[in-house]
């Protein structure tokens, strides 16, 4: 019996989701969940234009409303601000940083830019009083291309820049790129848009303030993926001290790097419930959602091989154009360099020449959108890659092997060393789970006969970069913090142990597999450990969750604290069992004294050291440990993705048929839980090759802001996502794992492109927009044909 | 998500539902509330009133009626498209009913809201009108059968008046005949980027297009053409005559123009074959 639970729970199994009993039977609590008494709802009035200027804003029809409480516009609450919000990643020196309030003040510079707020006593009565506030706008033309809004004679987003410039940022290049270029067999020039992308998760934010006036205090429940990083920013933008500031992130449904943000609502919330005395709630519509929650993506590369003729590439240049929005969040202008250190791939390439340009439009700000960096990167070098392969000749496959890191750990050529891998092993399985010459003979067939269904096969040998980061690597790009991240496990006196975790799960199932390691490490019930998170004065010190960094930093810090309680426990267990701790076997919770049949559990050491009547001399009551962690590398998973699509030649409708992912995540704690990261991973991957794209007309309306139209796909528009692994274990973690939260977003994108350029070989079309529409491929077909 | 305030008041009978719809200047009706509800919380729509006739059983059912077919207008999507008897007697019907939207929509959802809502992008009315089905609806002055092809006056604008209520789709059996409606979408739950319902009986072929208009258009080229004995490609290739599809962020009018003629062609060649 106790082997059968050892095999379910422990590392390495699928243990039942802790999750799942409270999300399944509707006691989960989301923001949306809570109430306070007296509390008041908020319902911010935004800009329908996406550039002009406030001429005036007249409140008065508002603050006579039903059920009204109160109205500002954002000039009343200008000098309320201590600190505008935040902006933690200034990546360069003269980077142009607008100062950026919760309420525009003088002119709104995207279509949802806030500009007036009003509270009433419910969620309907705020918005009916929202829709009587009358602001004057001036409209000015908006700038909406990111290449148009670097013209001399451009419409300026920020008139006290001059420019809509924000900043260029570059790493390599120099006279050895130069040369590699000058002296290659063959070079590749290649251009590719990445569209804007609106994150959707489930949940939409929303916000709760709970104040205390007579004391300063306030509580801060939102629907976020950083409550700790919130409380620190938030404390300098409103000025309620740190110490009085408690942010709680309760359960929150997904956020794929929309809630690592620090909003205006937030601000807002806080800031009225100190003012008017009252609870503040407020809940992000949908359709507002598409544009109040910020983008992803939204950029042009521009991306060059040198490579030699046998097909080795030499060097890789990069120039990216990349659309900021109008305001610079929490890390706008770092989101793209997050990608800056792997556009060479899985590859060993000598040049290297990496160059961005942050651009200012009248548009929704970006910032991290799942894989944030690393998708764009991957998708340029998979495709250029491919582009390379067409041009030699030579099979994608065989290509990707001639340029393979073989050797680790490997220092690529962006700077940073790979710990650990094995990128032939991963394509090797995806081939074998493909049947890739079988696919190729029934390819060759179709076009020799003309089928109006073409088959294409698309190769993606991503790498990522996560677990972020060491922080002396975050200092030196100019990053505000630091990316460590704590834990605390806490052993109760009956047996029971509590985990504190500083990273803030959204979906990731913290609760389930950081149970099982504890569970594993001290030999207690999965059922008895309980893991608590997202609440800073419960888990005061915390990083948070983005970057796939929870099991890479926080289950190492996690693993550290273990390996304390395991220490103190012997120092007790010695003293009990008087014998020396050396003497003493660890196994799975349960000291041994050696060679004998006395043991005594952690459990026990938890009890003695609770009731500390006979604990050793100098040690302290209580056994609870707590251990920060601070990596010294970033994580590396790696792998290979296989799409298989199908395309209707006549109307360009594309069917992905099959796809196969096999993922190098280095040690798996939950295989369901990796499986489940990695399926949702791709989807959202794929969205973005075939479905997605936030589309702006030239005066800057977003055309397509609801879900009718944004089209999320859902699982009737994907096949089974054949999933598998192989395994090198990360010499830098505790239990060898690496990051899994965007593998898939980040892997799948190229895959699928390139599947659909290969269906369409034979016609002679090498490029294709994201998102490849059936219209799309049509005209593509179309154009080559003529 | 928070449409603008409105009544709401509950009809017992057709009768009350008509007189409801009376008493105020901007009264809606309301039945599985797929089309409107979702206007109501954009604020897009904002009527005084909402006369809910979801409650009126009797409207709900799907009966031989000689030798033509009855569909009571508050007959949810997913009855429509799991009714034995419909199932044979005229399976087109069933058919366009089950690839509707999603589950929820099909559960929801009814033939007569989609109908009466005038939506150039919905699947029944290039349906109905290339089956010649007759709409049943009662108002304040009695009972009028409206002929589909005359019901959709144009962008979701019907025949309907504004104290009207339609109460039944009378179709044909199809009986030895051909039938086929291909709709092209993006997603399986999205509105048809263009469809085309095709039906062939008594030795002639009508075919109807949705979302190739701003109501569902009568492909009468094609119609001439097969007529006179034109093959499916050659009778397909006159689909977009006459029509004036819109651009929107699915497609271009340029490429509905040409969805039109290749679905046109597939269907031909269902309809002639079956």
């Amino acid at each position: 019996m106790a082997v059968t639970e050892q095999l379910a729970t422990g590392i390495g199994a699928s243990a039942p989701r802790k999750e799942d009993a409270r999300l399944l039977t509707g006691q989960a609590r989301f923001v949306d969940n809570l109430t306070a008494p007296a509390m008041i709802w908020m319902a911010v009035v935004r800009s329908p234009h996406a550039h002009a200027r406030i001429a005036g804003v007249d409140l008065t029809k508002a603050r006579a409303a039903e059920g009204i409480v109160a109205a500002f516009s954002g000039a009343e609450l200008e000098n309320d601000w201590k600190a505008p919000l935040p902006m933690a990643w200034p990546v360069t020196e003269d980077i142009r940083n607008p100062a950026h309030l919760p309420l525009a003040t003088t002119k709104a510079r995207y279509v949802g830019d806030g500009v007036a707020v009003v509270l009433a006593e419910s969620r309907a009565l705020a918005k009916d009083a929202a829709e009587l506030v009358e602001v004057e706008y001036e409209p000015i033309p908006a700038v909406v291309d990111v290449e148009d809004a670097l013209a001399d004679a451009a419409q300026l987003v920020h008139d006290e820049f001059g420019t809509n410039h924000c900043y260029t940022w570059s790493i390599g290049g120099g006279e050895d790129v130069d040369r590699l270029f000058a002296d290659a067999d063959v070079v590749i020039e290649e251009r590719y848009r990445q569209q804007r992308l609106i994150p959707n998760p489930m949940e939409p934010r929303g916000v709760l303030a709970q104040p205390t006036q007579a004391t300063g205090e306030v509580t801060l429940f939102s629907s976020t993926q950083i409550p700790h990083i919130t409380r620190v920013t938030l404390a300098l933008a409103t000025g309620i001290p740190e110490s009085k500031l408690r942010v709680v992130a309760p359960d929150v449904g997904g956020g794929f790097g929309a809630k690592l943000q620090v909003y205006p609502e937030e601000a807002l919330a806080i800031a009225l419930a100190m003012r008017l005395g009252r609870p503040v709630k407020w809940i992000e519509e949908r359709s507002e959602n598409a544009v109040a929650t910020h983008h992803g993506r939204d950029m042009i590369q521009e991306i060059s091989l040198a490579a030699t003729s046998d097909g080795k590439v030499t060097a890789v240049r990069v120039r990216l154009t990349v659309s900021m929005g109008a305001y610079l969040m929490i890390i706008t202008p770092g989101t793209p360099l997050l990608g800056a250190w792997v556009y060479g791939g899985a590859y060993d390439i000598r040049g290297y020449a990496f160059e961005c340009r942050g651009v200012f439009t009248n548009q929704t700000p970006t910032d991290a959108y799942r894989g944030a960096g690393r998708p764009e990167a991957t998708y340029a070098i998979e495709r250029a890659m491919d582009a390379l392969a067409r041009k030699l000749e030579l099979d994608p496959v065989e290509l990707r092997r001639r340029n393979f890191i073989t050797e680790f750990p490997a220092t690529i050529a962006s700077g940073l060393t790979i710990d650990s891998g094995d990128y032939n092993a991963s394509l090797d399985r995806a081939l074998e789970m493909l049947g890739y010459d079988e696919l190729r003979r029934e390819q060759a067939e179709r076009r020799e006969r003309g089928d109006t269904t073409q088959i294409g096969i698309g190769f993606s040998t991503y790498i990522e970069m996560c677990g972020l980061a060491p922080s002396r690597i975050l200092g030196a790009l100019r990053y505000a913090a630091g990316g460590w991240e704590a834990a605390t496990i806490r052993c109760l006196p009956t047996g029971t142990v509590q985990v504190l975790t500083g990273t803030t799960p959204h979906g990731q199932s913290h609760d389930t597999t950081f149970a099982q390691v504890v569970a594993d490490r001290l030999g207690v019930g999965y059922d008895e450990v309980e893991v608590l998170h997202g609440d800073t004065s419960l888990v005061p010190l915390g990083m948070d969750t983005y970057g796939s960094r929870s099991l890479a930093i926080g289950m190492a810090a996690l693993c550290h604290a273990a390996d304390k309680v395991v220490a103190k426990s012997q120092k007790i267990v010695a003293h009990a069992l008087e014998v020396a701790e050396e003497d003493l076997e660890y196994d799975g919770g349960t000291f041994r004294v050696r060679g004998t049949d006395r043991t005594m559990t952690v459990k026990e050491a938890a009890f003695a050291a609770w009731h500390a009547h006979d604990l050793p001399e100098g040690l302290e009551p209580t056994l609870e440990e707590t251990a920060v962690y601070d990596p010294s590398n970033f994580s590396w998973p790696a792998g290979t993705h296989v799409a298989v699509v199908e395309v209707d030649t006549e109307t360009g409708a594309v069917e992905l048929v099959r796809y196969i992912a096999v993922d190098d995540v280095g040690t798996v704690v939950n295989p369901q839980v990796v499986d489940g990261q990695v399926q949702g991973g791709v989807a959202q991957g794929v969205a973005q090759a075939l479905w997605e794209e936030a589309v702006y007309d030239e005066i800057g309306n977003l055309v397509n802001g609801s879900l009718a139209d944004y089209l999320v796909p859902s699982a009737a528009e994907l096949p089974t996502i054949e999933v598998d692994r192989t395994v090198t274990e990360s010499p830098n973690h505790p239990l060898g794992a690496k990051g899994v939260g965007e593998t898939g977003t980040i892997a799948a994108t190229p895959a699928v492109v390139n599947a659909v350029l290969d269906a369409l070989a034979p016609y002679g079309v090498t490029d294709i927009d994201m998102p490849a529409t059936p219209e799309r491929v049509w005209r593509a077909i179309k154009e080559a044909r003529s | 998500m928070i449409p603008a305030t409105f009544d709401y008041d509950v009809a017992e009978s057709v009768d009350h539902a008509i007189e409801l719809l009376g008493s105020r200047g901007d009264a809606k009706l309301l039945a599985g509330g797929h089309s409107l509800l979702p206007l109501m919380k954009l604020r897009f729509a904002r009527p005084e009133l909402l006369v809910d006739i979801g409650r009126l059983p009797e409207l709900s059912y799907v009966r031989e009626d000689g030798d033509r077919i009855a569909i009571g207008a508050l007959t949810r999507h997913h009855d429509v498209a799991t009714n034995e008897f419909l199932r044979g007697a005229n399976p087109l019907v069933a058919e366009t009913a089950a690839g509707i939207g999603d589950p929820q929509v099909r559960h929801r959802g009814t033939i007569g809201g989609s109908v009466a809502h005038g939506d150039p992008a919905a699947d029944f009315p290039a349906v109905l009108v290339a089956l010649e089905a007759e709409l049943v609806v009662r108002g304040p002055g009695g009972e009028r059968t409206i002929a589909a092809g005359d019901f959709f006056r144009g962008f979701f604008e019907t025949a309907l008046g504004p104290q009207d209520v339609l109460t039944e789709i009378r179709l044909p059996k199809l009986v030895g005949a051909g039938w086929a409606y291909l709709k092209f979408h993006r997603r399986q739950q999205d509105w048809a980027t263009v469809g085309v319902a095709a039906v062939r009986s008594n030795g002639s072929a009508r075919v109807a297009l949705t979302n190739m208009g701003a109501k569902p258009v009568r492909a009468r080229g094609v119609e001439e053409a097969l007529a006179s004995g034109a093959d499916p490609a050659t009778a397909a290739a006159r689909a977009a005559e006459g029509a004036a599809p819109p651009s929107d962020t699915a497609a271009s009018a340029e490429y509905r123009g040409h969805l039109a003629q290749v679905l046109t062609r597939r269907a031909l060649e269902r309809v002639m074959s079956g």
